[in-house]
C-alpha cells in the first residue's frame, strides 16, 4: 500500500474481538504528522478498543498497527515513549498533591518533572498543592490532561477527554491540541460531542461494525 | 533504570503518607505472635521450642495482608495502564513495586522479629540467623506474592483467592527458614539452609517479575 509522505502511524485490516463478540473488522487508519482523527460511533462500536489497540494495550485479533512501517509489537517500550494515553480513569493518587502526581508521570515519560507550565496550560496552577483526594471530577480530569503538556510525546490518544470538563477547560484542551498539531504531533480522539478541531478527519466506527454473516443471512 | 527508581520512590512516598498498610502488617505480626503464649500456656521450654515456627508463620501471614493491594490500587485508578504504557519494561515496573512493598512491609517485620523472639524465650543463639533468614525469606515472599497479586486483579473477593494461590508457594521458604533457626539453636550449621533460602530468592527474582508482568498484561487487555 502506497502511503502519503509523512504518514507514520497506520493500522491495517484491524479486527477486534472482545469477549467473543466481534467489535469491528477490516479497519484501516493512517495518521500523519499534524493530523487529528476523530473517532465517532455509537456506544460499544469500539472507539475505546481502537485507542487501546493504537496504544498497544490490546493486541489485535487480526491485522497490525504499524509505526513507520514497523509493527508496534516489536518494540513496545519505544512505542510507549512516543505516546500519551488518556483513558476513562484519572490516575491521580489521593495522598499526593496535583504537582507531585504530575511530576511523577512527567519524569516517567520524557519530561523533566517541572510541572508549573503544564498546569498553567489547563488553568490549574492554583491546584498545584492540593492533595488528590480533594479534587472534583473535572479537576481530576484537568490534572490528568496536564500530563499531555508536562512531557513530550508525538502521539496523543485521548478517550473521551472532555468528560467532566467545563467549557473553559475544553477550550484549553483544544488549544493544546492545536499547538501540538502545529508542532507536527498526531492526535486520535474518541468523542460524542462536537469538538472544534480544524481539518480533523472523522473515522466512523459504525462503518466497520459486524457485517451480517453470509451464512446466517442466507434464507 | 532511573524511571524504575521513580516508581519505587512514588510507592514509598505513598506508603509513608498513608502509613496504614505497613503499620497493619507489623501490628498483625506482633498480635499473632503474642497470642501464642496466651493460647499454649506460659511454659518457657514449650514456647522456646516453637518460637521459630510461630514467628515464621506469623511473618508469612502478615506479609499476605498487604499483598492484595500491591497492584489493586493502581489497577482501580488507571495508574496501572499508564505504568504499562510507560517506556519502562513492565517487568522492571513489577520489580520496583515489589522492592517498595518489601521495604515498607518486609523490613518492619524483620525489625520486630527479634523482640518477639525474646518474648517467646527463644535461644539467643538463633537471633542472628532468624534475622538473616527473614532477610532472605521476606523478599522471596513479596516476589512470589506479586504473581498472585497480579493474577487476582479484577476478581471478586481477591484477598481470599490470593491466600489460596500464594500460601502453598510459601511452604519452601517456611521450611528452610524455620530449619535454619532450629539448626543454629541446636548447634548445627545454619549455612546450608540459608544457602537454599538465597537460592529461592535468586530464583524468585529471576522468574516472578516475568510471571507478574505477563498476568498484568492479561488483566489490562
Amino acid at each position: 500500500m502506497a502511503l502519503a509522505p509523512g504518514t507514520l502511524f497506520t493500522g491495517h485490516d484491524l479486527t477486534c474481538i472482545r469477549g467473543e463478540r466481534l467489535v469491528f473488522a477490516g479497519l484501516d487508519f493512517a495518521i500523519g504528522a499534524g493530523d487529528a482523527v476523530l473517532l465517532v460511533g455509537a456506544n460499544g462500536s469500539g472507539k475505546s478498543s481502537l485507542l487501546r489497540l493504537m496504544a498497544g494495550l490490546l493486541r489485535p485479533a487480526g491485522g497490525a498497527v504499524r509505526w513507520g512501517g514497523e509493527s508496534i509489537a516489536i518494540d513496545p517500550e519505544a512505542h510507549n515513549a512516543r505516546l500519551h494515553y488518556v483513558g476513562h480513569l484519572d490516575p491521580v493518587k489521593a495522598a499526593l498533591t496535583v504537582a507531585e502526581n504530575l511530576a511523577f508521570w512527567a519524569r516517567l515519560g520524557n519530561g523533566s518533572g517541572v510541572v508549573t507550565e503544564a498546569l498553567k496550560t489547563f488553568d490549574s496552577a492554583s491546584l498545584s498543592d492540593v492533595p488528590g483526594r480533594f479534587l472534583s471530577a473535572g479537576q481530576k480530569r484537568r490534572a490528568n490532561l496536564a500530563r499531555l503538556a508536562a512531557s513530550e510525546a508525538t502521539l496523543w490518544l485521548l478517550d473521551e477527554p472532555t468528560t467532566a470538563l467545563d467549557a473553559a477547560a475544553t477550550s484549553c484542551l483544544m488549544k493544546a491540541i492545536a499547538r501540538h498539531r502545529a508542532g507536527g504531533g498526531m492526535v486520535a480522539i474518541s468523542t460524542h460531542v462536537e469538538l472544534a478541531l480544524d481539518g480533523a478527519r472523522r473515522l466512523d466506527l459504525d462503518t466497520f461494525a459486524r457485517q451480517p454473516d453470509p451464512v446466517e443471512a442466507a434464507p | 533504570m532511573r524511571r524504575a527508581f521513580e516508581i519505587m520512590r512514588r510507592d514509598l512516598r505513598l506508603a509513608l503518607r498513608q502509613g496504614v498498610d505497613s503499620l497493619m502488617a507489623v501490628v498483625f505480626f506482633v498480635l499473632a505472635v503474642v497470642l501464642f503464649p496466651l493460647g499454649v500456656g506460659p511454659e518457657a521450654n514449650i514456647l522456646a521450642r516453637i518460637a521459630a515456627g510461630v514467628i515464621w508463620v506469623a511473618a508469612l501471614l502478615a506479609s499476605m495482608l498487604s499483598l492484595e493491594r500491591l497492584f489493586q490500587t493502581d489497577y482501580d485508578d488507571g495508574s496501572l495502564e499508564l505504568l504499562a504504557l510507560s517506556p519502562v519494561a513492565l517487568e522492571l515496573v513489577v520489580l520496583a513495586k515489589v522492592v517498595a512493598h518489601w521495604l515498607t512491609t518486609g523490613v518492619p517485620l524483620i525489625v520486630a522479629a527479634p523482640v518477639l523472639a525474646v518474648l517467646l524465650d527463644m535461644d539467643a543463639q538463633g537471633f542472628v540467623v532468624l534475622i538473616v533468614a527473614l532477610g532472605l525469606g521476606t523478599p522471596t515472599m513479596s516476589l512470589i506474592g506479586s504473581v498472585g497479586a497480579a493474577l487476582i486483579l479484577g476478581a471478586r473477593r481477591g484477598g481470599v483467592l490470593l491466600s489460596l494461590l500464594v500460601l502453598p508457594l510459601f511452604i519452601p521458604v517456611l521450611i528452610f527458614g524455620v530449619a535454619a533457626v532450629d539448626a543454629a539453636i541446636g548447634g548445627f550449621a545454619a549455612r546450608p539452609h540459608l544457602m537454599i533460602l538465597s537460592g529461592l530468592l535468586i530464583g524468585a527474582v529471576a522468574l516472578c517479575p516475568w510471571a507478574s508482568a505477563a498476568s498484568l498484561r492479561q488483566s489490562l487487555e
